[in-house]
């Protein structure tokens, strides 16, 4: 473990000396709870539409799609015309976009990240490699299915997917979150022992809580 | 190259000359000659630039092939410098204190091959690999495709075929 | 806050030269810049140690895009490496083609045909632009000029369209391959390139009126980031970020390769080498790739075979040897190191991307004494893409 991240004495600017155990000091402890529909039918739907129309997209380019979301960006292909921004933070996205492969190392960031969001939040797995290992099918670094890790509601096939099949994409993303089909956030949250199992299979030096919030 | 050899020579006892290009050779040498011909090198020929630093594992013979890269702008000529260590226990004297940029070389060799650079900065801190328990990577031994198969969940559907196998049934179904 | 004269509060240099910094003192942070931030270049991070709003020290952590592609390519045929080279640098892809064609035609023997070797060059200029594009654009964003982004980024989109027409594919081109190059220019393509590089100018002309005589720019990027021109070598210093030092180290012109002896040009240098400096290089040196796209359209042959007729590719199997090839990208010396040991796969592939050298020991050297706010804008200038450094 990190010497940063051991249980340590700290001495405050007051002289008065305290415990530190960043671990459990720094994180909420208790799990993901899964979010029930409003429970007026055409609440939920109101509640739906309103998350389809505003779709953040948290600005991490885990991989090599993350050259085509510039363009997305820029006036030729414009995906702000749909309701879809890019924010740096993921206490302000809603859209976690996979863009390619994840290296182990890269997944556990992907991970703390993911965790970070706030509901209600989707997952965009991009190119093949999230798919089934694509072009690094052999590959000793990089996971092989993203959806064993995280919730998947929607992969957009390709190596590189083009702008137009990113924007395809998007659009189908709105349709199930108004059909209240993406769900993955509620997956998460009730398959979560069998998620984490998964994590720590590939990721051996897990060094943070199980539940990044 | 050839004149640039018979020079060295006088001075090193250096092995065979490989040359690959009018402006690329590579020489042999024993790894203690390595400093003082890499000094004399930059210092008396011209060659000041380390393009690269890397290994190839040589399984078969039992020993790892360091190449040193360096290279001449003016005279715009290459010399690689291969030294042989061997497998068991691979270790090599570091030249972070010439280079400082091979301290990063260097890193990546030992985590990758597993060779180690006493006294270089940092060498033993995880480079890009986290986590690692496994044999380094980059040795032959490792079997990359057996490694994936344990340690990642694959998706059923996905077949592997060989081109060549799969060519000679396409073209002649009826075997030969 | 500019640096501080005065340095009583920042940390003491030992007497061997390096900064006495003690964590637990309460006058350091840790800071974690990436690899989820958006003032990174992709994906890799920054652990900086800041003393107020100074980083005093600053370590580079990378292999969140580590593949292992050396590894891939020992257990894939020639043929089977080649199309998955180029996804070892995305933004600038077609340098791991070239360089690896060549590298595998060398050790075969093949010869290239003359008109094929023209399109490569201009296949690599291309990209060249496109990169630059890129840059210019995340350089300018990197001091808060968004703006640039998204004019830089509409000229990329327009190059990328050329890109498309010629070979299928916007960012992963799989165009030049052992023994020539996929296919011949389309119809009319001199003259939708011309339009294109037209439009790329007025817009190149615009950028340098709005970011380079900004005010705001020079203020802050005039004297940030200096190297020292005696560095260079210690640190494997190539490409713009050196000729903005005042050496004038081109691949094209020191080794020349492909057509580059029979075009007309010389190397763009600066001589503050900061990171105005390194940013104006590289907006001249899109201007002369912009010339010498020109000058390969106007020279090349009018017609000819692009491809040799290579062995079985299923078969084929490439003598002992190794063997080194380099080209200029738009970041510096891109190398392929290739060791073939007699069978039909490779035995070693060793890829010298430029950034391995710049963002990992050089940038940890610069970084210290930097403003925070300064540190995306100093790693920007540096031009590193993280995924050739850790492949």
């Amino acid at each position: 473990m990190k010497e940063e991240l051991e249980k340590r004495v700290v001495k405050g600017p007051d002289g008065v000396e305290f415990e530190v155990d960043p671990l459990r000091d720094y994180y909420c402890q208790s799990a993901p709870t899964v979010m029930p529909p409003a429970y007026i039918k055409i609440v939920e739907e109101l509640f739906n539409w309103a998350r389809a129309e505003s779709i953040w997209i948290l600005g991490f380019g885990t991989g090599c799609g993350a050259i085509e979301m510039r363009p997305l960006m820029t006036p030729r292909f414009d995906a702000y015309r749909y309701g879809i921004q890019w924010r740096p933070t993921p206490r302000q996205a809603n859209l976690f976009v996979i863009s390619g492969y994840l290296s182990v190392k890269t997944l556990k960031r992907a991970i703390r990240s993911y965790e970070q969001m706030q509901n209600p939040k989707y997952v965009v797995g991009l190119g093949s490699c999230t798919i089934n290992g694509g072009m690094y099918w052999d590959s000793y670094n990089t996971i092989k299915r993203l959806d064993d890790y995280l919730p998947v509601d929607l992969y957009i096939t390709g190596c590189m997917p083009r702008p137009e099949a990113l924007l395809a994409g998007f659009q189908e993303l709105k349709r199930l979150i108004r059909a209240g089909q993406a769900e993955g956030a509620n997956r998460y949250a009730e398959q979560f022992e069998w998620y984490k199992a998964n994590q720590k299979r590939v990721i051996h030096d897990w060094d943070m809580p199980d539940y990044n919030w | 190259m050839h004149e640039l050899h018979e020079r060295l020579k006088a001075i090193f006892p250096l092995g065979e000359l490989t040359v690959q290009r009018p402006d690329l050779a590579f020489i042999t040498l024993g790894r203690e000659h390595l400093r003082p011909l890499l000094l004399e090198l930059r210092h008396r020929h011209g060659f000041t630039h380390l393009v690269l630093l890397t290994a190839v594992d040589w399984i078969e013979e039992g020993c790892f092939q360091l190449t040193y890269l360096l290279n001449d702008r003016a005279g715009a000529r290459d010399l690689g410098l291969r030294v042989m260590l061997p497998r068991e226990g691979a270790s090599m004297e570091s030249i972070h204190d010439l280079w400082p940029t091979a301290a990063t070389y260097q890193r990546e060799l030992r985590e990758m091959f597993g060779i180690d650079f006493p006294a270089s900065p940092g060498v033993d801190e995880p480079f890009i690999l986290e986590g690692w328990r496994d044999i380094p990577p980059y040795r032959r031994d490792f079997d990359t495709l057996k490694f994936a198969e344990e340690n990642f969940n694959q998706r059923p559907g996905r077949a592997t075929l060989d081109p060549a196998r799969h060519m000679r049934d396409r073209l002649h179904p009826e075997g030969e | 806050m500019a640096y501080q004269p005065d340095r009583s509060q920042y940390p003491q240099p030992r007497p061997d030269g390096s900064l006495d910094i003690d964590l637990r003192s309460g006058k350091y942070l840790k800071l974690w810049q990436g690899p989820q931030h958006p003032g990174i270049t992709g994906n890799m991070s920054l652990e900086l140690t800041v003393c107020g709003d100074e980083v005093v020290a600053g370590r580079t952590h990378v292999g969140y895009l580590h593949r292992g592609f050396e590894k891939l390519m020992e257990r894939r045929t020639f043929i089977q490496c080649f199309p998955i080279v180029c996804r070892i640098c995305v933004p600038e892809p077609d340098f791991n083609e070239y360089c690896y064609a060549a590298a595998v035609e060398e050790l075969a023997g093949i010869e290239v045909p003359e008109r094929a070797q023209w399109i490569r060059t201009l296949i690599l200029e291309m990209g060249r632009v496109n990169s630059y594009l890129m840059y210019l654009g995340g350089q300018a964003g990197a001091f808060g000029q968004a703006v640039i982004g998204q004019w830089t980024t509409y000229a990329r989109d327009l190059m990328l369209d050329r890109f498309e027409e010629l070979t299928g594919a916007r960012i992963y081109h799989m165009f030049i391959l052992p023994g020539g190059v996929r296919d011949d220019l389309p119809e009319g393509f001199g003259r939708r390139m011309e339009q294109t590089l037209r439009e790329i100018e007025e817009i190149l002309e615009e950028v340098r009126e709005v970011m380079f005589d900004n005010a705001v720019l020079k203020r802050r990027a005039i004297g940030l980031g200096h190297i020292d021109p005696a560095l260079l070598d210690a640190y494997g210093v190539t490409g713009p970020t050196a000729r903005a030092a005042g050496v004038a180290k081109d691949v094209r012109r020191d080794h020349p390769y492909l057509v580059y002896p029979r075009l007309a040009f010389e190397p763009v240098v600066a001589q503050a080498s900061d990171v105005h400096a390194r940013a104006d290089v590289r907006r001249r040196d899109l201007l002369l790739s912009i010339d010498l796209i020109r000058q390969i359209l106007a020279g090349m042959p009018g017609s000819g075979a692009v491809m040799t007729a290579l062995p079985n590719v299923l078969h084929w199997k490439i003598p002992r040897g190794e063997t080194y090839i380099r080209g200029e990208c738009s970041r510096g010396e891109y190398g392929y190191y290739l060791v073939s040991d007699g069978s039909g796969y490779p035995r070693r592939v060793n890829v010298r991307g430029p950034s391995y050298t710049h963002a990992v020991a050089l940038l940890e050297r610069l970084i210290v004494n930097v403003n925070i706010a300064d540190v995306a804008a100093l790693m920007v200038s540096l031009h590193t893409y993280p995924p050739e450094i850790e492949r």
